[in-house]
């Protein structure tokens, strides 16, 4: 071949075919995970000791049926109330023991944040949608009444606290130091959302 | 100066073909990141509910999946229409998921064996009554950190 002013340029078309198979290669054997959830807790086998009384109005009760209608407290309630419910549920104090509450103070309705319980309690044949909606409520009282005590705590709301505390990229010193606060939290206002066997009703 | 070549009438320059594997190979570097070996397909439909209040699951290696569903079509022939549960690559009844979790739990190394959580990445149209059964052998083999995975979104437009 008569030699050519240079060298000779390679043909850089077969590149991209290489390039085009790896990209196929990864299209076709990953996904795009999703990895968020609501976490709970579920309660263990051994049944709760029964002796403990609890009182009625410190009961929270919230049934769906298979319509995905809400029954709290023996009463219809549209799903868009339902976390301001809650929230007045939580928040009451009725007997004046919680000096960081700022509810009605209802004798009715819970005494104390640390002994209000949350009862839910749905059909077989409820829709998972309906019920993931109203965890997701149930869930969200909770985070807002403990994002107000920690903006009057410590000026920072509770939900970045516990997002930064678990993510295990922040040093070890931070995470410390927030465990405690968040604990705090936690204490003012736990999460004792209790979940009744499922019934075979009408 | 030099002697110039004369430019031929109607002789485009070559275009060089030589940046067009740069352009795919960014694509493929974003899908490399940004995506995970998937270990099982699926074989249910699997749309998952939206929600506000999510919290994200960090560790991929403290989790074990459930998936629940209805088939997909081309399953639906063999196995029906009711919402299933998917262990891993197959289908399974209730009374296996139990055996799924201790079996899974074993293969973890002794330190994470009690801070498993299950992900239940489960259907919006599925019945709660199998996810009851669920959570009922989940707590019998004491599997007691459950999360329900979900889009982030808002968790009223479940209700359509």
């Amino acid at each position: 071949m008569p030699r050519r002013g240079g060298p000779p340029e390679v043909n850089a078309g077969s590149m991209a075919d290489i390039a085009f198979l790896l990209l196929i290669f990864f299209l076709v054997t990953t996904t795009i995970e999703t990895d968020a959830g609501l976490d709970r807790m579920l309660p263990p086998m051994e049944p709760p000791d029964t002796d403990v009384v609890i009182k009625q109005k410190n009961i929270f009760t919230v049934n769906i049926n298979k319509n995905g209608q809400l029954l709290v407290e023996e009463e219809l309630l549209d799903l868009k109330q339902l976390r301001e419910r809650a929230i007045a549920f939580l928040d009451n104090g009725g007997d004046g023991s919680c000096n960081y509450c700022k509810g009605k103070k209802d004798a009715s309705s819970s005494d104390n944040p640390t002994k209000a319980i949350i009862s839910l309690k749905n059909d077989r044949e409820t829709r998972y949608g309906t019920y993931i909606t109203v965890q997701n409520e149930l869930v969200g009282a909770y985070n807002d009444l403990r994002n107000r005590e920690a903006q009057r705590l410590f000026g920072r709301n509770f939900t970045d606290m516990e997002g930064e505390f678990l993510n295990p990229e922040t040093p070890s010193g931070i995470r410390e130091d927030l465990k405690d606060k968040v604990q705090k939290i936690q204490e003012l206002f736990p999460q004792k959302l209790s979940e009744a066997e499922t019934s075979t009703s009408n | 100066m030099a002697k110039f070549n004369k430019k031929k009438d109607g002789d485009l320059p070559a275009v060089s073909t030589a940046s067009l594997p740069d352009i795919v190979f960014m694509l493929l570097f974003f899908f490399m990141t940004v995506t995970v070996m998937k270990d099982s397909s699926l074989m249910v439909d699997n749309v998952l509910p939206n929600a506000s209040e999510v919290k994200k699951l960090e560790k991929k290696d403290r989790v074990l999946y459930i998936y629940v569903g209805k088939p997909t079509r081309e399953y639906q022939k063999v196995f029906g229409t009711e919402p299933k549960i998917q262990l891993n690559d197959k289908f399974a009844n209730v009374s296996e998921v139990g055996d799924f979790i201790l079996q899974e739990r074993a293969k973890k190394p002794q330190e994470l064996q009690n801070v498993l959580t299950t992900a239940l990445k489960v259907d919006k149209e599925a019945n709660m009554g199998l996810i009851a059964d669920i959570k009922l052998e989940l707590r019998k083999v004491n599997a007691l950190k459950v999360n329900y995975t979900t889009y982030e979104g808002d968790a009223f437009r479940n209700l359509q």
